[in-house]
């Protein structure tokens, strides 16, 4: 038993400090979250808009015919193009989508970081619309109704009364695209990015140990996905006092 | 009232499915500046569609709307403009859950009519006064009683100063000991002479307050008078067959 401590801690030793690894950790994790971080926004945003249009035309394609025009056949082709593109980033796998950004599309752009942000959020908006879609619809159609009567308009009814409502709704579905993404980030690797996972995989080649290395990744996954957990758990009980 | 005509409806048509189902079938109607019209009807009589109409939220098929001389029913008019002049009350209140009562009430006044804060929240404290709900400006609406939250929906459609109230079945949704105060909200409104135009089942109101009383059926305006020629001596036979079968 002794012995087994004593080897275990001069493996840690080995891995994080005689060489000063634990600096890529570190290092790593920074650029998981930084990674993490931008994705969720550009996501978020771009997602919003994307299950506005979407929603907006399954719920009004009626009344718009109606009342015809240049606004009904904008929203038409706009919409087809949302699907489209939902189709096509939700039918791709990630790391073959993160290699196009960085071999093709931004072929350009030497910061890795940046194209694994703009990879991985616009990958995540995809998710983000569908999750937010389901969100709108859900919001009672009266809702819509008062916030046209009282004479907003249709992009302010969406933005001052049904989205903060759809987000309400959305929440625990979010966290699960957000713990997903932190945890996609971890193919970053694969177009050269220092990420937690490539982190812990250059100690593994240097030091020949695989298990303390890949341990301590896991364990810097698990934990920063228990504070977020907690962190939306509590955004969620603020948002519910209304239901009381 | 005066002869100011503030809402002129003409030929107003709802088809659906190609002309098979007609909601409106040719409504010709004038609502003229402080009158009380009072909607009347069975179900499925296209009242709260024609109500609905007033302010588009159904987009009618055929016909038009003028409103305060805007033909509101041409594509090219502005609603959201329009519909700030409008108030509207609907059958399940449809206040905004996630607001506290006096943020449901000074949302659009701030965000529509760029009031300050202060001047929107002193104008919905006094209409709240008014209905005897100020103490609970802070509560949410999940808090509130069915007559509490519907009074709050009437002068929350107030805080925009209205020039014509909608009311659609106001009542219909709420426990019927709660049916007074909302009533009563109402009564007070059109004595201070506000324009309303009320579809609803409760035939004590309409005599009482209605200045004019209109019997729909069928997509159609059967019948149209003062309450007491309704009431007292209805002319069309499905006037008479209704009002036989409702309480009044």
């Amino acid at each position: 038993m002794k012995e087994w401590f004593a080897d275990l801690s001069k493996k840690f030793m080995l891995c994080f400090i005689d060489k000063g690894y634990w600096k890529w950790l570190v290092e790593g994790f920074r650029n998981s979250l930084v990674i993490t971080f931008f994705a969720i926004i550009i996501g978020f945003v771009f997602g919003v808009v994307l299950a506005t249009i979407r929603s907006s035309y399954d719920k009004n394609e009626e009344t718009l015919k109606l009342r015809g025009g240049l606004g009904y056949w904008l929203l038409k082709i706009v919409n087809a193009i949302s699907k489209i593109y939902i189709t096509v980033v939700r039918g791709v796998p990630v790391v073959v989508q993160l290699m196009l950004w960085y071999f093709v599309i931004l072929v350009s752009q030497d910061n890795g970081v940046i194209v694994a942000i703009v990879a991985f959020g616009f990958n995540s908006a995809a998710y983000v619309a569908e999750i937010f879609r389901g969100g709108i619809m859900s919001v009672d159609n009266g809702q819509f109704e008062a916030g046209r009567s009282l004479g907003f308009g249709y992009v302010r009814t969406m933005v001052h009364i049904i989205i903060p409502q759809a987000v309400k709704t959305v929440l625990p579905t979010l966290l699960n695209e957000v713990i997903a993404l932190l945890k996609e980030t971890s193919v970053a690797g694969y177009v050269g990015i220092m990420d937690l996972t490539k982190a812990g995989d250059l100690i593994r080649g240097r030091t020949f140990e695989a298990f303390m290395p890949l341990f301590a990744v896991a364990i810097i996954y698990l934990l920063t996905v228990i504070i977020l957990t907690a962190v939306f758990t509590s955004i969620e009980r603020r948002l519910r006092k209304s239901e009381r | 009232m005066n002869d100011k005509v503030l809402i002129h409806v003409e030929g107003l048509k709802k088809h659906y499915l190609g002309g098979k189902v007609k909601a409106l079938d040719g409504i010709d109607c004038d609502i003229h500046q402080g009158e009380v019209l009072v909607i009347i009807g069975p179900s499925g009589s296209g009242k709260s569609t024609f109500l609905r109409s007033l302010n588009l939220l159904e987009i009618p098929t055929g016909g038009k709307i003028v409103f305060d001389g805007h033909d509101i029913t041409d594509p090219k008019t502005n609603i959201n403009l329009h519909r700030r002049k409008m108030g509207m009350v609907f059958q399940h209140f449809n206040l905004f859950p996630n607001m506290t009562i006096l943020k449901n009430m000074t949302i659009a006044p701030m965000k529509l009519l760029k009031k300050s804060k202060a001047e929107a929240e002193k104008k919905a404290t006094e209409l709240l006064e008014r209905v005897g709900l100020a103490d609970r400006a802070n509560s949410y609406p999940s808090q509130l009683s069915g007559g509490q939250k519907q009074r709050v929906a009437i002068v929350r459609a107030l805080c925009m100063e209205p020039e014509v109230m909608l009311f659609d079945e106001p009542t219909s949704a709420l426990d019927p000991e709660m049916v007074g105060e909302v009533l009563d909200v109402m009564k007070e409104l059109a004595h201070e002479g506000m324009t309303m135009a009320v579809v609803t089942h409760e035939m004590g109101f309409a005599k009482e307050v209605a200045t004019r009383v209109i019997f729909m059926d069928g997509g159609k305006i059967l019948e149209e008078g003062t309450p007491d020629e309704i009431f007292s001596n209805p002319q069309n036979p499905r006037t008479k067959d209704f009002l036989s079968k409702v309480i009044v």
